[in-house]
């Protein structure tokens, strides 16, 4: 069987689609700094503010409430930082709201914002997940208070894959008076997104993620609410995020938001259908497993699997040595020595967390690439199950013939 | 440590790992001397390590393994089964974690606990034999000594929390909670920190 490369780890980087390829390439040549009142400068400006529109158009905001930032973790940031500035001069007028919530399964950054927070003084509450990864919504309800000020719930998990009620979680937030924040870097051009519909107030979303370059995201601000600049400095992105800005990536971004717009509704139905397609060939090869993630409300290209008495991280590497590229929930591949954190959120216990797989489908895989991982696949998983002191099967089997 | 778009470790754990020498396949077959297993797969990384004994000149005459863990684990254990076939006892009990990641090129930091979990089932394989075969005077155990009273921490937790990452006496007293009552052991807590770091991850 002819080795073949197939990339399966959508949810960690996307390549840049052709078309933002060319037109970066030709944006090259658009050195001029955005801010300067000369022809040069405003040729970059008039490209920024045209991938301005896009972003906003595509989420049904307008300009002005999209501010282009380095980075998904960059806009988290910012926007738990706004809670907890301590100026006399910030204008934010909510300092009696000292409290926000967040849940379990959020990207590190926002973990990591939210411990920050907490040693400032902070009051810091996260919400469990059940055991397919979506929030408790009565726990929520209990939760909030008259001092809450930001509740910040991710729409798609990057892990597992679970999409949350955002609209009704938004309801209730608002409800009670707070404001709410979802991190959307992995839903925004996965699925149709409309701030206005759904009722959300901060929204975080990353170009890279939707084929688009690395180094560039955006953050929706709501109209009229309160905001604190997380880099000062000088007056780009009207005074609320400093920093000359990057033309290039910009227009990336841009030109990848219009082409979502485009692709997006046919690529989930074939995702979908790919997706299955790898679901049930496991299921059919491969004994002993337990897909994680929300059987419906998930991402259409993410399916994360536990694969019993066997580890992350040797599933990983056998895999990449047949050409297939995945991730793994399991500690000895991130550099740490703890299991995934969402995955444990959900219950699952540490050895199923360490011998989980994620496979992020994405715009160029195609059916030959589904049938040569099932190929390889229940190889893999035998090799590393046979060497195993965990799986009780190949306990007495004679002989280990595998290459 | 040559790391490349190639391959993510060096060549010997490459070459390990795509070819593991002495996996245990039927452990009623092999009828072990002696047997060691150590680690917790909720950790992520255990081992089965089993030896045959030459009980006349008190040799290692074939040793095979299981291991649930990582390219790093799984090579550890492969090339420490064709280190010691041959080995008296009391040479393999002195192998060191050093000499495994020394033998397969080098390991990352991160994964040196690696070559910890697999000289210890070795020596684990080594007391079990001893224990057998009525020698308890040889068993070499390595009793934990008590350095924090107040919180009931004692050297090995120490020696655990460097190989996980600690390396000030702030991220040990994070780890394990040392120190954080009378304060006392914090010398004694100190130097052990930094025993440890320079056995584990000092290049000689």
């Amino acid at each position: 069987m002819k080795k073949r490369r197939v990339y399966l780890d959508h949810n960690a980087t996307t390549p840049l689609h052709p078309a933002v390829q060319k037109t970066m390439k030709q944006a090259m040549k658009l050195f001029g700094n955005p801010s300067s009142l000369h022809s040069y400068g405003r040729a970059a400006r008039q490209a920024v503010e045209s991938a301005r529109e896009q972003v906003a158009s595509f989420l049904h905001a307008v300009p002005d409430e999209i501010i282009f930032v380095g980075s998904g973790s960059e806009a988290n940031n910012t926007v738990l930082s706004i809670i907890s500035c301590p100026s006399q001069q910030c204008a934010c007028d909510r300092k009696e709201r000292n409290q926000i919530i967040t849940t379990r399964i959020e990207h590190p950054c926002i973990l990591e914002m939210s411990q920050c927070l907490k040693d400032r003084g902070v009051d810091v509450s996260y919400l469990d997940v059940d055991a397919y990864g979506r929030i408790d919504i009565e726990q929520l309800k209990r939760i909030l208070s008259p001092r809450t000020g930001i509740v910040s719930v991710m729409m798609a998990n990057n892990e597992i894959g679970t999409v949350q009620d955002i609209q009704a979680i938004a309801g209730i937030v608002h409800d009670r008076g707070a404001l709410f924040h979802t991190d959307a870097v992995q839903a925004v051009g996965k699925m149709p997104v409309d701030v206005q519909a759904l009722g959300i107030d901060f929204l975080t979303l990353s170009a890279h993620k939707m084929y688009g370059p690395k180094g560039v995201g955006a953050l929706y601000t709501r109209k009229g609410i309160p905001f604190c600049p997380f880099i000062r400095g000088g007056h780009q992105e009207k005074g609320r995020r400093a920093g000359t800005e990057n033309t290039l990536g910009i227009i990336g971004l841009g030109k990848a938001v219009s082409l979502r717009h485009d692709e997006m509704a046919g690529e989930s139905v074939r995702l979908l259908m790919l997706k299955a397609k790898l679901k049930e060939g496991i299921i059919q090869k491969i004994p002993d497993i337990r897909f994680n993630g929300h059987p419906e409300f998930c991402l259409a290209g993410t399916l994360n699997v536990s694969f019993d008495g066997a580890e992350g991280e040797a599933i990983l590497l056998y895999l990449d040595l047949e050409g297939v590229a995945v991730s793994t929930g399991s500690a000895c591949a991130s550099g740490s020595l703890d299991p995934s954190h969402v995955l444990l959120a959900t219950g699952l216990p540490a050895e199923k967390a360490h011998g989980s797989i994620r496979m992020s489908l994405g715009r160029d895989t195609t059916e030959e690439d589904i049938d040569y991982v099932l190929k390889v696949l229940s190889g893999v998983i035998d090799k590393v199950r046979m060497m195993s002191t965990d799986y009780s099967r190949y306990q007495n089997t004679t002989g280990f013939a595998r290459e | 440590m040559n790391t490349s778009p190639e391959w993510v470790y060096t060549e010997k754990v490459k070459d390990h790992f795509m070819h593991p020498r002495n996996v245990l396949a039927d452990e009623a077959q092999f009828q072990a001397d002696g047997r060691g297993v150590v680690g917790n797969i909720k950790c992520g990384d255990q081992m089965i390590l089993v030896i045959k004994v030459d009980k006349q000149k008190n040799i290692i005459t074939d040793c095979q393994w299981k291991t649930y863990g990582c390219a790093s684990a799984i090579a550890s254990t492969s090339i420490l089964s064709e280190l010691v076939k041959g080995m008296t006892l009391e040479k393999a009990f002195h192998l060191s974690p050093k000499d495994i990641a020394r033998q397969l090129g080098g390991l990352p930091e991160h994964k040196i606990h690696c070559s910890v979990l697999g000289d210890k089932a070795l020596r684990e394989a080594i007391n079990d034999y001893y224990r057998r075969n009525g020698m308890e005077n040889k068993i070499q155990k390595e009793e934990a000594r008590l350095i924090c009273q107040c919180m009931n921490v004692t050297d090995h937790e120490i020696e655990h929390a460097v190989l996980e990452g600690a390396r000030t006496y702030i991220e040990l007293q994070e780890r394990t909670k040392l120190g954080t009552v009378c304060g006392q052991c914090k010398d004694k807590a100190t130097a052990l920190l930094h025993e440890y770091i320079r056995k584990h991850f000092e290049t000689k």
